[in-house]
């Protein structure tokens, strides 16, 4: 890793960090206070506070992911280090583009 | 007290294998005394390296009993309660024969890490007045007592897995650099540590510091070095 990837994967968990915390607690409000899909579907659509929330959220977890996931093969598998970036950059658009698939599940209305 | 020691050496390179000794057991008695036995009164063709038997050229550092240690000042009582040794070469570095490997990728990484003084000043000029007690003086001082044995390279976990990584003597030794108000390299060097083998590469693990014969702590010499390449690259300093 060098002093860029370094960067970006330090300042992605600062940014995570509250959020998880946050995404817990949404959790156990949800699930504690027995609300229905129905419930939260009317509280997310069109909401541009819970699309920036979860959309920055997805964003900070691809990347982190990746250049994390791109340590692990540097160090533990047999790639290039051109097909270990590959590989990091691939999985990084893939948790991107499924999680802000998830994020406009729930907040386009 | 066992009369005994059963003894397993490193015999021949990479390919090789251990071999058991049996050797009197003495008070007292440090893991250099036990391979100097082996060697005088057993085997003459067993090759290990030492120079000043009191811990201060750091050359006869070893694997004992899985770990690394500076055998001249490692005590057998301390690390073969059972009375079992198993001693070989360092890891992470080529194994010349028996317990001897080849330092050199150890040192060229020091040069890697621009780990020379780089003067500001020639003959001419007057000495230069450093206070002891300013934080960077003292950072400087903790890790200049590095005695180059190789302990902190063989235990690393990153160095390991990672050949490229300059590993923690080398990154101490610029950390001291760094913190040295009369060197003019600073920049130059935080080039040099801030690339996929340099300092970001350090997992944390602190084998380093555990292990260290001299109580340094290079994990967190390596911590302020990640913080000092990461200021300077948010100046524009140096680049990725």
């Amino acid at each position: 890793m060098n002093v860029r990837l370094y960067i970006w994967q330090r300042a992605t968990a600062a940014i995570m960090a509250p959020l998880v915390l946050v995404h817990i607690a949404i959790i156990f409000y949800a699930a504690r206070g027995g609300l229905s899909a129905t419930d939260i579907l009317a509280r997310t659509r069109g909401s541009i506070a819970w699309a920036a929330f979860y959309g920055l959220f997805v964003l900070a977890v691809s990347i982190h992911a990746s250049i994390g996931v791109r340590n692990v093969l540097s160090e533990w598998s047999p790639l290039s280090e051109r097909r270990t970036d590959a590989c990091a950059v691939f999985i990084g658009i893939v948790l991107a583009g499924l999680g802000l698939r998830a994020v406009a599940a729930v907040v386009v209305p | 007290m066992n009369v005994e020691l059963a003894v397993s050496l490193w015999r021949g390179g990479a390919n090789g294998r251990y071999e058991t000794y049996r050797v009197p057991q003495r008070q007292s008695q440090t893991v250099l005394d036990v391979v100097t036995f082996v060697q005088r009164h057993i085997d003459p063709t067993l090759s290990y390296r030492f120079a000043c038997r009191v811990g201060v050229c750091g050359s006869c550092a070893m694997t004992v009993n899985g770990k690394p240690r500076w055998t001249c000042r490692t005590h057998v009582a301390k690390v073969a309660a059972s009375g079992k040794l198993e001693i070989g070469p360092l890891e992470n570095l080529p194994v010349i024969k028996d317990l001897t490997t080849d330092m050199r990728p150890f040192f060229e990484k020091w040069q890697q890490a621009n780990g020379v003084f780089a003067p500001t000043k020639t003959r001419q000029d007057d000495i230069a007045q450093i206070r002891p007690d300013t934080p960077a003086r003292m950072a400087a001082d903790a890790a200049i007592e590095c005695i180059n044995c190789g302990v902190c390279y063989a235990a690393c976990d990153t160095v390991r897995w990672n050949s490229g990584y300059l590993g923690p003597a080398a990154l101490t030794r610029a950390w001291t650099l760094v913190n040295d108000a009369r060197d003019g390299g600073n920049t130059a060097r935080l080039q040099a540590i801030a690339g996929s083998g340099g300092c970001h590469a350090c997992h944390s693990h602190q084998s380093c510091q555990e292990l260290c014969p001299q109580a340094l702590n290079p994990t967190a010499a390596i911590a302020g070095l990640k913080r000092r390449t990461a200021t300077a690259y948010l100046k524009g300093e140096i680049t990725a």
